[in-house]
């Protein structure tokens, strides 16, 4: 059993169970994390079957700060590679009065992520290897009326993880930034995504897979958002104002 | 629509343009994808009545409501005892996952139809044969218990020995009686991915029935026929028998599929072009018995390496008419099918003859002892009336007609053919079954 695990940190979202299958298909034992554990269990379960390999299923709780540390140092075996996959969506309109609301969509996409990948991350630079994947997203590009609360959560994660690449990349410890676009999942499922520019969990966690062989700075799952949001970043603000983005 | 953010928590329901495997009918239906068992339960009392779509690999109305709900995101493997091959996994899983996984472990499926796209929980349904009827049954046959939401969201698991009626109307029930959530099946050991294939060319359908008898002992046998031949060849074949074999070969992966990329226009085939595809096909093969040696794929799967091989048909799609006679009255029957198959001209490249086992308990299981033969029609002018005969001397025949490939028969030819179809009835309604699961096809039939 040499360093062969993946950890994967909100584990219930279906790109990260597609991410666990690809990785399980490539020989990895797997760490599927969440607070659901009961659900989980019966995925850890179908994975070991289909790839032969371990599965462990570990309770955890981005919200819970507090617990990161020994999280983190109860794995029996250290992971090579972490994807952070948690992320909340929520109802924007909503959030724009209840603070509460807006206040768990900051907490769970940014300050649980920073909270749980500096533990990561100190472990990773010790031991000079490993990489360490983040699910950003495209809202974090440009802040948006329909969605800038989710959206600069994303942001500010998304320059977390471009300042953690910079720290990082000297100690031999790779970060990739994904920002898949729409994603046919759970959590886009009663929206009407327009084929084209929708990618399946499949589709997200193989290029997962190809940007930490090929040591990927950032990517857009399919290709034409990286085009779209250079177009959305660079419409001049005083249109830009006037769209209904 | 950027970002539209309302995650309520209406479930997902859209407008889909479905079908079955034949594209006749083809209609916009409401489509629901179930994620998983609470799910189900939450919307099973709120939404209308429905039928369960697996992979949509019936060919005609089975699986087409007005609600459809798809079970095919539910594909896990719950368990797996690699000393007895027994497994049990969700049923929206595909019989292709299980055999590209566990082949190379040295197991393979009891029981496979001839394509390996459908579902668990399809090939339940249908309760499904494939080339080993003879020896080894339907899928039922490998099954040791069902794991079933009923009508009022309750769940329960079912077998030869546990709510057994429930099971006997499950298995080729068409999913009218609940929908399927979870399987226990076995799986049977091989030591190879290879099959050594005979191949016996026949001459007229009497040499066919011989070769069917004289191989009876072959664990799988089919035989192509070419429908179109008429006088004294009438009804010749190729046999094709099988066995796996023992030469240790297992690494097996499935080769990627050649596509048909668009409907075929409807004209291209006719009766000139499938009598020339039949003589040709016909006269490739050897003289008299061959053998060859094969993957399991092309011996079990050959269509499955044509993806949407349906196209061919054109866009109004086509109808497999799949029916069986006593074996009995086989000869007799069969002959007066084949002389207005080829009197009419209405032929078809993928007409399939195959001798039967003994038919199980099940109320709606097609196979019963004796011949059955399968052939694809394209949708045309004058096909429906000229079908209507050809049930008359199935009829005549006491024979019956396959609901997995059905989307036209009349309900009074249908019943005649099934006679345990009252018990299903009751079993229905007593059940609260008839109000929650109905498809296009149980309203036709009344089922």
């Amino acid at each position: 059993m040499n360093n062969n695990w993946i950890l994967i940190l909100g584990a219930g979202s279906d790109i990260a169970i597609a991410t666990a299958h690809k990785y399980a298909q490539n020989g990895c034992s797997i760490y599927l994390c969440s607070r659901n554990i009961k659900e989980l269990k019966k995925e850890a379960r179908n994975i070991e079957i289909r790839h032969e390999v371990n599965v462990d299923v570990i309770y955890f709780d981005a919200l819970d700060y507090e617990s990161h540390k020994e999280f983190y140092n109860d794995l029996p075996v250290k992971p090579k590679g972490v994807l952070l996959a948690f992320g909340l969506l929520g109802d924007q309109e909503a959030q724009q009065s209840q603070f509460e609301l807006a206040k768990s969509v900051m907490d769970t996409n940014y300050v649980s992520a920073v909270s749980i990948l500096e533990v990561v991350s100190q472990d990773f630079e010790k031991r000079k290897s490993g990489f360490i994947v983040g699910i950003s997203s495209v809202a974090g590009d440009r802040g948006r009326s329909s969605n800038y609360i989710y959206g600069s959560s994303k942001a500010g994660l998304s320059t977390y993880l471009e300042g953690l690449q910079h720290r990082l990349c000297k100690s031999n410890v790779h970060v990739l930034i994904v920002k898949p676009g729409f994603v046919a999942t759970k959590m886009t499922a009663d929206m009407n995504l327009p084929d084209l520019l929708t990618a399946k969990p499949d589709e997200v966690s193989s290029a997962i897979y190809k940007g930490v062989e090929k040591k990927k700075n950032v990517i857009y799952v399919k290709s034409v958002w990286f085009f779209i949001m250079v177009l959305i970043k660079n419409i001049p603000k005083f249109i830009f104002k006037k769209t209904s983005l | 629509m950027w970002f539209p953010i309302s995650l309520s928590l209406v479930d997902l329901m859209s407008k889909s343009r479905l079908s079955g495997w034949g594209g006749y009918p083809k209609l916009i239906l409401d489509l629901i994808n179930i994620r998983n068992e609470k799910h189900l339960k939450k919307i099973i009392p709120s939404i209308g009545n429905f039928i369960t779509r697996g992979n949509g690999r019936s060919y005609g109305d089975s699986s087409l409501s007005s609600i459809c709900v798809s079970n095919i995101q539910n594909n896990k493997i719950l368990e797996f005892d690699n000393k007895t091959g027994v497994i049990r996994c969700e049923s929206g899983i595909l019989l292709s996952e299980i055999i590209e996984i566990f082949v190379p472990r040295g197991w393979f499926l009891k029981v496979t139809p001839g394509t390996k796209l459908v579902t668990v929980g399809g090939a339940i349904a249908s309760d499904v044969h494939g080339k080993n009827h003879h020896k080894d049954g339907c899928f039922s046959t490998s099954l040791i218990q069902i794991r079933l939401m009923l009508s009022d969201g309750s769940i329960v698991n079912c077998s030869q020995q546990k709510h057994k009626e429930l099971f006997l109307a499950t298995c080729g029930g068409m999913g009218l009686t609940g929908v399927i959530l979870e399987a226990t099946f076995s799986l049977k050991s091989i030591l190879s991915q290879n099959i050594m294939q005979t191949t016996i060319k026949t001459k007229n359908l009497h040499q066919t029935f011989d070769a069917f008898e004289k191989y009876a002992d072959a664990t799988y046998s089919v035989a192509w026929i070419d429908c179109l031949s008429k006088g004294d060849t009438m009804g010749r074949s190729l046999l094709m028998t099988g066995e796996f074999s023992d030469d240790g070969d297992l690494d097996y992966s499935s080769k990627k599929a050649v596509s048909v990329p668009f409907n075929f226009p409807s004209i291209m085939l006719n009766y000139f072009s499938v009598k020339l595809f039949n003589a040709l096909y016909y006269f490739k093969a050897k003289q008299g018995v061959s053998h060859q040696n094969v993957g399991l794929d092309s011996f079990f799967f050959p269509l499955d390496s044509i993806d949407s091989w349906n196209r061919i048909y054109g866009r109004n799609g086509f109808v497999q008419y799949q029916f069986i006679l006593p074996k009995k009255e086989s000869l007799e029957g069969l002959t007066k099918i084949l002389e207005k198959i080829s009197d009419m001209g209405l032929g078809s490249f993928l007409a399939v003859l195959k001798l039967y086992g003994k038919e199980n308990e099940n109320y709606l299981s097609f196979p019963m002892e004796g011949y059955s033969l399968a052939l694809d029609f394209k949708i045309q002018k004058g096909l429906f009336d000229f079908l209507k005969e050809l049930d008359q001397i199935v009829l005549e025949y006491n024979g019956r007609i396959y609901l997995a490939k059905d989307s036209r028969v009349g309900k009074s030819v249908f019943e005649k053919g099934y006679p345990n179809i009252e018990r299903f009835r009751e079993f229905r309604k007593s059940q609260g079954m008839k109000e929650k699961f109905t498809s296009l096809q149980s309203e036709r039939l009344g089922l």
